[in-house]
Protein backbone atom coordinates (compact mmCIF):
# COMPACT_ATOMS: atom_id res chain seq x y z
CA UNK A 1 0.00 0.00 0.00
CA UNK A 2 1.16 3.49 -0.84
CA UNK A 3 1.16 6.26 1.70
CA UNK A 4 -0.05 8.81 -0.83
CA UNK A 5 -0.06 11.75 1.56
CA UNK A 6 3.58 11.09 2.38
CA UNK A 7 4.42 10.75 -1.31
CA UNK A 8 2.69 14.05 -2.07
CA UNK A 9 4.99 15.76 0.40
CA UNK A 10 7.88 14.77 -1.86
CA UNK A 11 6.51 17.00 -4.65
CA UNK A 12 6.71 20.71 -3.84
CA UNK A 13 4.63 21.72 -6.87
CA UNK A 14 1.57 19.85 -5.57
CA UNK A 15 1.02 22.49 -2.88
CA UNK A 16 0.58 25.36 -5.32
CA UNK A 17 -2.64 26.96 -6.39
CA UNK A 18 -3.91 27.60 -9.91
CA UNK A 19 -6.59 30.24 -10.51
CA UNK A 20 -7.13 30.37 -6.76
CA UNK A 21 -7.78 26.62 -6.44
CA UNK A 22 -5.47 23.85 -5.27
CA UNK A 23 -3.67 22.42 -8.29
CA UNK A 24 -5.00 19.08 -9.50
CA UNK A 25 -2.39 17.79 -11.90
CA UNK A 26 -3.83 15.28 -14.35
CA UNK A 27 -1.50 15.83 -17.27
CA UNK A 28 0.98 13.18 -16.21
CA UNK A 29 1.03 11.52 -19.61
CA UNK A 30 2.51 14.74 -20.99
CA UNK A 31 5.07 15.13 -18.23
CA UNK A 32 5.35 13.97 -14.65
CA UNK A 33 6.08 16.22 -11.70
CA UNK A 34 9.46 16.32 -10.02
CA UNK A 35 10.16 15.11 -6.47
CA UNK A 36 12.44 17.07 -4.14
CA UNK A 37 15.23 14.46 -4.35
CA UNK A 38 15.51 15.05 -8.09
CA UNK A 39 15.40 18.82 -7.68
CA UNK A 40 18.13 18.47 -5.01
CA UNK A 41 20.28 16.39 -7.36
CA UNK A 42 20.05 19.12 -10.00
CA UNK A 43 20.94 21.85 -7.50
CA UNK A 44 23.73 19.72 -6.05
CA UNK A 45 25.27 19.13 -9.46
CA UNK A 46 25.42 22.82 -10.32
CA UNK A 47 26.45 23.80 -6.77
CA UNK A 48 29.17 21.22 -6.21
CA UNK A 49 30.61 19.49 -9.26
CA UNK A 50 29.52 21.07 -12.52
CA UNK A 51 32.17 20.14 -15.10
CA UNK A 52 32.49 18.64 -18.54
CA UNK A 53 32.82 14.89 -18.57
CA UNK A 54 34.96 12.17 -20.15
CA UNK A 55 37.84 14.52 -20.86
CA UNK A 56 39.24 16.41 -17.89
CA UNK A 57 41.75 15.00 -15.44
CA UNK A 58 40.72 17.45 -12.77
CA UNK A 59 38.68 16.37 -9.79
CA UNK A 60 35.40 18.03 -10.73
CA UNK A 61 35.43 16.49 -14.17
CA UNK A 62 36.13 13.10 -12.65
CA UNK A 63 33.31 13.47 -10.14
CA UNK A 64 30.87 14.54 -12.84
CA UNK A 65 31.98 11.69 -15.12
CA UNK A 66 31.55 9.17 -12.32
CA UNK A 67 28.08 10.47 -11.47
CA UNK A 68 27.05 10.40 -15.12
CA UNK A 69 28.31 6.85 -15.63
CA UNK A 70 26.66 5.72 -12.41
CA UNK A 71 23.40 7.08 -13.83
CA UNK A 72 23.93 5.05 -17.00
CA UNK A 73 24.48 1.98 -14.85
CA UNK A 74 21.24 2.67 -12.95
CA UNK A 75 19.36 2.99 -16.24
CA UNK A 76 20.92 -0.27 -17.43
CA UNK A 77 19.83 -2.06 -14.27
CA UNK A 78 16.38 -0.54 -14.33
CA UNK A 79 15.69 -1.63 -17.89
CA UNK A 80 17.44 -4.95 -17.52
CA UNK A 81 20.02 -4.39 -20.27
CA UNK A 82 22.97 -6.76 -20.47
CA UNK A 83 25.63 -4.03 -20.74
CA UNK A 84 25.82 -0.39 -19.65
CA UNK A 85 27.15 0.53 -23.09
CA UNK A 86 23.87 -0.60 -24.61
CA UNK A 87 22.30 2.46 -22.97
CA UNK A 88 22.69 5.62 -25.04
CA UNK A 89 21.76 8.82 -23.26
CA UNK A 90 19.78 11.09 -25.57
CA UNK A 91 17.72 14.25 -25.33
CA UNK A 92 14.56 12.19 -25.13
CA UNK A 93 12.39 9.65 -26.90
CA UNK A 94 12.13 11.62 -30.13
CA UNK A 95 15.90 11.92 -30.36
CA UNK A 96 16.26 8.20 -29.63
CA UNK A 97 13.80 7.27 -32.38
CA UNK A 98 15.57 9.52 -34.86
CA UNK A 99 18.90 7.82 -34.16
CA UNK A 100 17.35 4.53 -35.25
CA UNK A 101 15.34 5.93 -38.16
CA UNK A 102 18.41 7.72 -39.53
CA UNK A 103 20.66 4.76 -38.88
CA UNK A 104 18.42 2.43 -40.84
CA UNK A 105 18.83 4.55 -43.96
CA UNK A 106 21.92 2.59 -44.91
CA UNK A 107 20.33 -0.75 -44.01
CA UNK A 108 17.16 -0.53 -46.10
CA UNK A 109 16.59 -0.76 -49.80
CA UNK A 110 13.67 -0.11 -52.12
CA UNK A 111 10.74 -2.40 -51.44
CA UNK A 112 11.70 -3.19 -47.86
CA UNK A 113 8.86 -2.73 -45.41
CA UNK A 114 8.47 -0.98 -42.08
CA UNK A 115 5.44 -1.72 -39.94
CA UNK A 116 4.10 0.85 -37.49
CA UNK A 117 0.99 0.81 -35.35
CA UNK A 118 -2.07 3.00 -35.82
CA UNK A 119 -1.75 4.11 -32.20
CA UNK A 120 1.33 6.19 -32.76
CA UNK A 121 2.27 9.66 -31.65
CA UNK A 122 3.31 12.00 -34.50
CA UNK A 123 6.92 11.78 -33.40
CA UNK A 124 6.65 8.07 -34.16
CA UNK A 125 5.17 8.43 -37.61
CA UNK A 126 7.15 11.24 -39.20
CA UNK A 127 10.69 9.80 -38.81
CA UNK A 128 9.54 6.59 -40.54
CA UNK A 129 7.87 8.47 -43.36
CA UNK A 130 11.12 10.35 -43.83
CA UNK A 131 13.07 7.10 -43.74
CA UNK A 132 10.77 5.65 -46.41
CA UNK A 133 11.27 8.72 -48.59
CA UNK A 134 15.03 8.34 -48.32
CA UNK A 135 15.17 4.63 -49.00
CA UNK A 136 12.10 3.73 -51.05
CA UNK A 137 10.92 1.47 -48.26
CA UNK A 138 7.18 1.07 -47.70
CA UNK A 139 5.31 1.98 -44.54
CA UNK A 140 2.56 -0.41 -43.41
CA UNK A 141 0.17 0.23 -40.56
CA UNK A 142 -1.33 -2.16 -38.00
CA UNK A 143 -4.92 -0.87 -37.68
CA UNK A 144 -6.80 -0.33 -34.45
CA UNK A 145 -10.31 -1.34 -33.39
CA UNK A 146 -13.07 0.62 -31.69
CA UNK A 147 -11.66 -0.18 -28.22
CA UNK A 148 -8.33 1.35 -29.20
CA UNK A 149 -6.52 -1.98 -29.51
CA UNK A 150 -4.26 -3.15 -32.31
CA UNK A 151 -5.83 -5.66 -34.68
CA UNK A 152 -3.30 -8.43 -34.34
CA UNK A 153 -4.48 -10.73 -37.11
CA UNK A 154 -3.83 -7.94 -39.59
CA UNK A 155 -0.35 -7.63 -38.12
CA UNK A 156 0.19 -11.31 -38.90
CA UNK A 157 -0.77 -10.65 -42.51
CA UNK A 158 1.48 -7.60 -42.83
CA UNK A 159 4.57 -9.49 -41.71
CA UNK A 160 6.69 -10.97 -44.47
CA UNK A 161 10.28 -11.50 -45.48
CA UNK A 162 10.27 -7.91 -46.71
CA UNK A 163 9.60 -6.62 -43.20
CA UNK A 164 12.80 -5.12 -41.85
CA UNK A 165 11.60 -3.08 -38.92
CA UNK A 166 8.53 -3.05 -36.68
CA UNK A 167 7.77 -0.09 -34.55
CA UNK A 168 5.07 0.48 -31.96
CA UNK A 169 4.61 2.16 -28.65
CA UNK A 170 4.44 0.01 -25.56
CA UNK A 171 1.47 2.04 -24.31
CA UNK A 172 -0.57 4.53 -26.35
CA UNK A 173 -0.26 8.13 -25.19
CA UNK A 174 -3.68 9.16 -26.41
CA UNK A 175 -5.71 6.22 -25.12
CA UNK A 176 -3.57 4.38 -22.58
CA UNK A 177 -3.87 1.00 -24.35
CA UNK A 178 -1.13 -1.47 -23.39
CA UNK A 179 0.01 -3.12 -26.60
CA UNK A 180 0.91 -6.83 -26.73
CA UNK A 181 4.57 -6.13 -27.38
CA UNK A 182 5.78 -9.62 -26.43
CA UNK A 183 3.73 -11.05 -29.27
CA UNK A 184 4.72 -8.23 -31.63
CA UNK A 185 8.43 -8.79 -30.95
CA UNK A 186 8.27 -12.56 -31.17
CA UNK A 187 6.44 -12.57 -34.48
CA UNK A 188 8.68 -9.88 -36.00
CA UNK A 189 11.75 -11.89 -35.10
CA UNK A 190 10.32 -14.93 -36.86
CA UNK A 191 10.58 -13.04 -40.17
CA UNK A 192 13.94 -11.54 -39.25
CA UNK A 193 12.72 -7.99 -38.59
CA UNK A 194 14.10 -5.73 -35.88
CA UNK A 195 11.70 -4.22 -33.33
CA UNK A 196 11.80 -0.78 -31.76
CA UNK A 197 9.45 -0.14 -28.86
CA UNK A 198 8.62 3.37 -27.68
CA UNK A 199 8.33 3.13 -23.92
CA UNK A 200 7.72 6.83 -23.23
CA UNK A 201 4.20 6.23 -21.91
CA UNK A 202 4.86 2.82 -20.44
CA UNK A 203 7.84 3.59 -18.23
CA UNK A 204 5.97 5.61 -15.60
CA UNK A 205 3.71 2.60 -15.02
CA UNK A 206 5.70 -0.55 -15.66
CA UNK A 207 9.30 -1.67 -15.43
CA UNK A 208 10.21 -3.22 -18.76
CA UNK A 209 12.88 -5.91 -18.93
CA UNK A 210 14.51 -5.51 -22.32
CA UNK A 211 16.41 -8.76 -22.06
CA UNK A 212 13.34 -10.82 -21.24
CA UNK A 213 11.40 -9.03 -23.98
CA UNK A 214 14.26 -9.75 -26.38
CA UNK A 215 13.51 -6.36 -27.93
CA UNK A 216 16.09 -4.87 -30.28
CA UNK A 217 15.57 -1.23 -29.34
CA UNK A 218 13.64 0.40 -26.51
CA UNK A 219 13.37 4.14 -25.94
CA UNK A 220 12.11 6.37 -23.13
CA UNK A 221 12.21 9.90 -21.70
CA UNK A 222 13.21 10.89 -18.17
CA UNK A 223 10.57 13.57 -17.80
CA UNK A 224 7.72 11.07 -17.76
CA UNK A 225 9.48 9.25 -14.93
CA UNK A 226 9.79 12.08 -12.41
CA UNK A 227 13.05 13.18 -14.03
CA UNK A 228 13.92 16.41 -15.84
CA UNK A 229 13.06 17.29 -19.45
CA UNK A 230 15.68 17.15 -22.18
CA UNK A 231 17.08 13.73 -21.35
CA UNK A 232 16.10 10.23 -22.32
CA UNK A 233 17.54 6.95 -23.36
CA UNK A 234 17.94 4.54 -26.20
CA UNK A 235 18.52 0.90 -25.44
CA UNK A 236 19.87 -1.14 -28.30
CA UNK A 237 21.25 -4.64 -28.47
CA UNK A 238 25.02 -4.41 -28.74
CA UNK A 239 25.10 -6.02 -32.19
CA UNK A 240 22.55 -3.62 -33.55
CA UNK A 241 24.25 -0.55 -32.12
CA UNK A 242 27.54 -1.67 -33.63
CA UNK A 243 25.84 -2.12 -36.99
CA UNK A 244 24.21 1.31 -37.08
CA UNK A 245 26.23 4.33 -38.23
CA UNK A 246 26.68 7.30 -35.89
CA UNK A 247 23.86 9.83 -35.89
CA UNK A 248 25.73 13.08 -35.37
CA UNK A 249 29.35 13.98 -35.77
CA UNK A 250 31.14 15.89 -33.05
CA UNK A 251 33.31 15.67 -30.00
CA UNK A 252 33.17 12.63 -27.74
CA UNK A 253 32.01 10.27 -30.51
CA UNK A 254 35.42 9.93 -32.11
CA UNK A 255 38.45 7.81 -31.42
CA UNK A 256 40.92 9.47 -33.74
CA UNK A 257 40.56 12.36 -36.12
CA UNK A 258 42.78 13.37 -38.99
CA UNK A 259 41.59 15.25 -42.05
CA UNK A 260 41.94 12.04 -44.03
CA UNK A 261 39.96 9.76 -41.78
CA UNK A 262 38.14 9.64 -38.49
CA UNK A 263 37.56 6.49 -36.53
CA UNK A 264 34.58 6.37 -34.26
CA UNK A 265 34.58 5.73 -30.58
CA UNK A 266 33.03 2.55 -29.26
CA UNK A 267 29.65 2.25 -27.58
CA UNK A 268 27.99 4.19 -26.09
CA UNK A 269 30.04 7.26 -27.09
CA UNK A 270 29.60 6.67 -30.82
CA UNK A 271 26.03 7.96 -30.42
CA UNK A 272 26.78 10.68 -27.87
CA UNK A 273 28.41 13.46 -29.86
CA UNK A 274 29.04 16.72 -28.04
CA UNK A 275 28.64 17.64 -24.42
CA UNK A 276 25.58 15.79 -23.18
CA UNK A 277 22.91 16.88 -20.71
CA UNK A 278 25.15 15.87 -17.82
CA UNK A 279 22.98 17.18 -15.02
CA UNK A 280 19.88 15.71 -16.69
CA UNK A 281 21.49 12.30 -16.99
CA UNK A 282 22.47 12.28 -13.33
CA UNK A 283 19.00 13.44 -12.30
CA UNK A 284 17.47 10.70 -14.52
CA UNK A 285 19.30 8.13 -12.40
CA UNK A 286 18.05 9.72 -9.19
CA UNK A 287 14.49 9.75 -10.54
CA UNK A 288 14.70 6.02 -11.28
CA UNK A 289 15.93 5.41 -7.73
CA UNK A 290 12.98 7.38 -6.43
CA UNK A 291 10.44 5.46 -8.52
CA UNK A 292 12.00 2.15 -7.56
CA UNK A 293 11.92 3.08 -3.88
CA UNK A 294 8.15 3.39 -4.22
CA UNK A 295 8.04 0.23 -6.29
CA UNK A 296 6.47 -0.30 -9.69
CA UNK A 297 4.12 -3.00 -8.43
CA UNK A 298 2.76 -0.58 -5.85
CA UNK A 299 2.54 2.16 -8.46
CA UNK A 300 0.67 -0.04 -10.94
CA UNK A 301 -1.77 -1.35 -8.33
CA UNK A 302 -2.61 2.11 -7.03
CA UNK A 303 -2.89 3.70 -10.48
CA UNK A 304 -5.25 0.92 -11.52
CA UNK A 305 -7.40 1.75 -8.54
CA UNK A 306 -7.44 5.40 -9.66
CA UNK A 307 -8.26 4.34 -13.22
CA UNK A 308 -11.21 2.23 -12.11
CA UNK A 309 -12.50 4.89 -9.77
CA UNK A 310 -12.09 7.67 -12.36
CA UNK A 311 -13.71 5.62 -15.12
CA UNK A 312 -16.70 4.79 -12.98
CA UNK A 313 -17.17 8.36 -11.70
CA UNK A 314 -16.75 10.02 -15.08
CA UNK A 315 -19.16 7.60 -16.75
CA UNK A 316 -21.83 8.68 -14.27
CA UNK A 317 -21.90 12.00 -16.15
CA UNK A 318 -24.58 11.77 -18.81
CA UNK A 319 -23.31 12.16 -22.34
CA UNK A 320 -19.69 11.44 -21.46
CA UNK A 321 -17.90 9.02 -23.76
CA UNK A 322 -14.53 7.44 -23.05
CA UNK A 323 -12.19 6.65 -25.95
CA UNK A 324 -9.82 3.75 -25.41
CA UNK A 325 -11.74 1.04 -23.61
CA UNK A 326 -9.29 -1.83 -23.76
CA UNK A 327 -9.21 -4.02 -20.67
CA UNK A 328 -5.46 -3.66 -20.91
CA UNK A 329 -4.82 -0.02 -20.23
CA UNK A 330 -3.01 2.33 -17.90
CA UNK A 331 -4.35 5.26 -15.93
CA UNK A 332 -5.27 7.45 -18.88
CA UNK A 333 -8.86 8.49 -19.53
CA UNK A 334 -9.53 10.19 -22.85
CA UNK A 335 -13.08 11.48 -23.09
CA UNK A 336 -15.53 13.91 -24.63
CA UNK A 337 -18.87 15.33 -23.63
CA UNK A 338 -21.67 14.99 -26.16
CA UNK A 339 -21.47 17.75 -28.77
CA UNK A 340 -19.00 19.80 -26.73
CA UNK A 341 -15.55 20.61 -28.05
CA UNK A 342 -12.73 19.25 -25.85
CA UNK A 343 -11.05 22.64 -25.94
CA UNK A 344 -14.08 24.21 -24.24
CA UNK A 345 -14.08 21.60 -21.50
CA UNK A 346 -10.33 21.98 -20.96
CA UNK A 347 -10.64 25.75 -20.66
CA UNK A 348 -13.32 25.54 -17.98
CA UNK A 349 -11.63 22.83 -15.91
CA UNK A 350 -8.36 24.77 -16.04
CA UNK A 351 -10.22 27.70 -14.51
CA UNK A 352 -11.03 25.34 -11.67
CA UNK A 353 -7.38 24.53 -11.07
CA UNK A 354 -7.33 21.21 -12.93
CA UNK A 355 -4.64 20.48 -15.50
CA UNK A 356 -5.79 18.13 -18.25
CA UNK A 357 -4.66 17.86 -21.80
CA UNK A 358 -6.99 18.72 -24.64
CA UNK A 359 -6.54 18.30 -28.36
CA UNK A 360 -5.40 15.54 -30.62
CA UNK A 361 -2.48 14.53 -28.34
CA UNK A 362 -0.16 14.52 -31.34
CA UNK A 363 -2.03 11.45 -32.52
CA UNK A 364 -4.25 12.79 -35.28
CA UNK A 365 -4.74 9.42 -37.00
CA UNK A 366 -6.41 8.12 -33.83
CA UNK A 367 -8.73 11.15 -33.72
CA UNK A 368 -9.53 10.63 -37.40
CA UNK A 369 -10.44 7.02 -36.62
CA UNK A 370 -13.02 8.15 -34.06
CA UNK A 371 -14.00 11.15 -36.26
CA UNK A 372 -13.47 13.64 -33.44
CA UNK A 373 -11.36 16.81 -33.29
CA UNK A 374 -9.67 15.65 -30.11
CA UNK A 375 -10.39 14.59 -26.57
CA UNK A 376 -9.95 15.74 -23.02
CA UNK A 377 -7.32 13.51 -21.47
CA UNK A 378 -6.89 13.02 -17.75
CA UNK A 379 -3.86 10.92 -16.85
CA UNK A 380 -3.25 9.85 -13.28
CA UNK A 381 -0.03 9.25 -11.44
CA UNK A 382 0.78 7.58 -8.13
CA UNK A 383 0.73 10.97 -6.35
CA UNK A 384 -2.86 11.69 -7.37
CA UNK A 385 -5.84 10.95 -5.14
CA UNK A 386 -9.48 9.96 -5.42
CA UNK A 387 -10.42 13.35 -3.96
CA UNK A 388 -8.70 14.96 -6.92
CA UNK A 389 -10.73 12.75 -9.26
CA UNK A 390 -13.86 13.94 -7.46
CA UNK A 391 -12.74 17.52 -8.13
CA UNK A 392 -12.32 16.66 -11.82
CA UNK A 393 -15.77 15.12 -11.98
CA UNK A 394 -17.30 18.21 -10.40
CA UNK A 395 -15.39 20.44 -12.80
CA UNK A 396 -16.54 18.45 -15.82
CA UNK A 397 -20.13 18.67 -14.58
CA UNK A 398 -19.75 22.42 -14.23
CA UNK A 399 -18.26 22.66 -17.72
CA UNK A 400 -21.16 20.66 -19.07
CA UNK A 401 -23.64 22.95 -17.39
CA UNK A 402 -21.95 26.06 -18.77
CA UNK A 403 -21.39 24.72 -22.25
CA UNK A 404 -24.60 22.86 -23.06
CA UNK B 1 -19.69 53.78 -33.25
CA UNK B 2 -15.94 53.88 -33.44
CA UNK B 3 -13.80 50.89 -32.52
CA UNK B 4 -12.82 52.69 -29.34
CA UNK B 5 -16.46 53.23 -28.36
CA UNK B 6 -17.43 49.65 -29.02
CA UNK B 7 -14.51 48.43 -26.92
CA UNK B 8 -15.57 50.70 -24.05
CA UNK B 9 -19.10 49.37 -24.34
CA UNK B 10 -17.85 45.77 -24.10
CA UNK B 11 -15.62 46.61 -21.14
CA UNK B 12 -18.67 48.15 -19.45
CA UNK B 13 -20.77 45.06 -20.06
CA UNK B 14 -18.10 42.76 -18.65
CA UNK B 15 -17.55 44.96 -15.59
CA UNK B 16 -20.97 43.86 -14.30
CA UNK B 17 -19.62 40.40 -13.52
CA UNK B 18 -17.57 39.62 -10.45
CA UNK B 19 -16.29 36.20 -11.30
CA UNK B 20 -14.80 34.36 -14.22
CA UNK B 21 -17.74 31.99 -14.56
CA UNK B 22 -20.18 34.78 -15.28
CA UNK B 23 -17.72 36.34 -17.71
CA UNK B 24 -17.33 33.07 -19.57
CA UNK B 25 -21.07 32.50 -19.60
CA UNK B 26 -21.56 35.96 -21.08
CA UNK B 27 -18.87 35.31 -23.65
CA UNK B 28 -20.64 32.09 -24.62
CA UNK B 29 -23.87 34.11 -24.95
CA UNK B 30 -22.13 36.59 -27.23
CA UNK B 31 -20.97 33.68 -29.35
CA UNK B 32 -24.59 32.96 -30.16
CA UNK B 33 -24.99 36.38 -31.80
CA UNK B 34 -21.94 35.93 -34.02
CA UNK B 35 -22.67 36.81 -37.66
CA UNK B 36 -22.24 33.33 -39.08
CA UNK B 37 -20.03 32.63 -42.05
CA UNK B 38 -21.83 31.15 -45.06
CA UNK B 39 -21.27 27.41 -45.41
CA UNK B 40 -19.56 27.84 -48.79
CA UNK B 41 -16.82 29.90 -47.12
CA UNK B 42 -16.10 27.26 -44.49
CA UNK B 43 -13.08 26.05 -46.42
CA UNK B 44 -9.64 25.03 -45.23
CA UNK B 45 -8.27 28.25 -46.72
CA UNK B 46 -10.42 30.26 -44.33
CA UNK B 47 -9.35 28.41 -41.21
CA UNK B 48 -7.20 30.43 -38.84
CA UNK B 49 -4.03 28.56 -38.02
CA UNK B 50 -2.87 28.29 -34.44
CA UNK B 51 -6.17 27.39 -32.83
CA UNK B 52 -6.89 24.06 -31.16
CA UNK B 53 -10.46 24.44 -32.30
CA UNK B 54 -11.44 25.37 -35.82
CA UNK B 55 -12.14 29.01 -36.58
CA UNK B 56 -13.29 30.13 -40.02
CA UNK B 57 -13.36 33.79 -40.97
CA UNK B 58 -14.62 35.47 -44.11
CA UNK B 59 -14.35 39.17 -44.97
CA UNK B 60 -16.11 41.35 -47.51
CA UNK B 61 -15.82 45.03 -48.30
CA UNK B 62 -19.09 47.01 -48.46
CA UNK B 63 -19.05 50.79 -48.91
CA UNK B 64 -15.44 51.01 -47.80
CA UNK B 65 -16.22 49.09 -44.60
CA UNK B 66 -15.01 45.58 -43.86
CA UNK B 67 -17.70 43.12 -42.83
CA UNK B 68 -16.63 39.93 -41.11
CA UNK B 69 -18.46 36.66 -40.63
CA UNK B 70 -17.07 33.65 -38.77
CA UNK B 71 -17.75 30.41 -36.98
CA UNK B 72 -15.98 27.97 -34.69
CA UNK B 73 -16.56 24.40 -33.57
CA UNK B 74 -15.80 25.35 -29.95
CA UNK B 75 -18.18 27.67 -28.19
CA UNK B 76 -15.69 29.58 -26.04
CA UNK B 77 -13.67 30.28 -29.15
CA UNK B 78 -16.89 31.32 -30.88
CA UNK B 79 -17.47 33.82 -28.09
CA UNK B 80 -13.97 35.23 -28.47
CA UNK B 81 -14.24 35.66 -32.23
CA UNK B 82 -17.73 37.16 -31.77
CA UNK B 83 -16.26 39.84 -29.50
CA UNK B 84 -13.52 40.63 -32.01
CA UNK B 85 -15.98 40.83 -34.88
CA UNK B 86 -18.29 43.08 -32.92
CA UNK B 87 -15.33 45.43 -32.51
CA UNK B 88 -13.97 45.28 -36.04
CA UNK B 89 -16.88 44.56 -38.36
CA UNK B 90 -18.35 47.55 -40.21
CA UNK B 91 -15.20 49.64 -39.75
CA UNK B 92 -12.95 51.29 -42.27
CA UNK B 93 -9.83 49.19 -43.01
CA UNK B 94 -7.47 51.88 -41.73
CA UNK B 95 -9.31 52.00 -38.38
CA UNK B 96 -9.01 48.22 -38.05
CA UNK B 97 -5.31 48.31 -38.86
CA UNK B 98 -4.64 50.99 -36.26
CA UNK B 99 -6.86 49.62 -33.49
CA UNK B 100 -5.24 48.31 -30.35
CA UNK B 101 -6.81 45.41 -28.49
CA UNK B 102 -5.90 46.15 -24.87
CA UNK B 103 -9.59 45.91 -23.94
CA UNK B 104 -9.23 42.12 -23.94
CA UNK B 105 -7.08 42.42 -20.86
CA UNK B 106 -9.71 44.68 -19.25
CA UNK B 107 -12.55 42.22 -19.75
CA UNK B 108 -10.63 39.56 -17.89
CA UNK B 109 -9.52 37.45 -20.81
CA UNK B 110 -5.88 38.34 -20.45
CA UNK B 111 -4.82 34.70 -20.26
CA UNK B 112 -6.05 34.24 -23.81
CA UNK B 113 -3.66 36.90 -25.04
CA UNK B 114 -0.59 34.75 -24.60
CA UNK B 115 0.74 34.00 -28.06
CA UNK B 116 1.22 30.38 -27.10
CA UNK B 117 -2.32 29.89 -25.89
CA UNK B 118 -3.98 27.16 -27.90
CA UNK B 119 -7.06 29.21 -28.78
CA UNK B 120 -5.06 31.47 -31.02
CA UNK B 121 -6.72 34.76 -30.05
CA UNK B 122 -3.56 36.48 -31.23
CA UNK B 123 -3.80 34.65 -34.57
CA UNK B 124 -7.43 35.72 -34.88
CA UNK B 125 -6.57 39.40 -34.36
CA UNK B 126 -3.73 39.09 -36.81
CA UNK B 127 -5.97 37.49 -39.42
CA UNK B 128 -8.67 40.16 -39.10
CA UNK B 129 -6.04 42.86 -39.48
CA UNK B 130 -4.55 41.08 -42.50
CA UNK B 131 -7.93 41.32 -44.24
CA UNK B 132 -8.06 45.02 -43.38
CA UNK B 133 -4.57 45.54 -44.80
CA UNK B 134 -5.58 43.75 -48.00
CA UNK B 135 -8.65 45.93 -48.43
CA UNK B 136 -6.72 49.07 -47.55
CA UNK B 137 -4.34 48.28 -50.39
CA UNK B 138 -7.31 48.09 -52.78
CA UNK B 139 -8.48 51.52 -51.64
CA UNK B 140 -5.10 53.17 -52.17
Amino acid sequence: MLDVQKIRDDFPILTREVNGKPLVYFDNAATSQTPQVVIDAIVDYYSSYNANIHRGVHTLSQEATDAYEIARKKIQEHFGAKYAHEIILTSGTTHSINIIATGFTSLLSKGDEIIVSALEHHSNIVPWQMLCERTGAILKVIPMNEDGELVMNVYDQLLSNSTKLVFTNHISNALGTINPIEEIIEKAHRVGAAVLIDGAQACPHVKPDVKALDVDFYVASAHKLCGPTGVGMLYGKEDWLNKLPPYQGGGEMIEQVTFEKTTYAGLPHKFEAGTPNICGGIAFGVALDYMNSIGFDNIAAYENELLEYGTQKLLEIEGLKIYGTSKNKTSVISFNLDNIHPYDVGTIVDKLGIAVRTGHHCAQPIMDFYKIPGTVRASFSFYNTKEEIDALVEAVKKAKMMLS
Amino acid sequence: MTIQEIQEEIVDEFSMFDDWMQRYEYMIELGKSLPLIEEKYKTDDNIIKGCQSKVWVHAEMKNDKVEFTADSDAIITKGIIAILIRVFSGQHPSAIIEADTDFIDEIGLKEHLSPTRANGLVSMIKQLKMYAIAYQTQLN
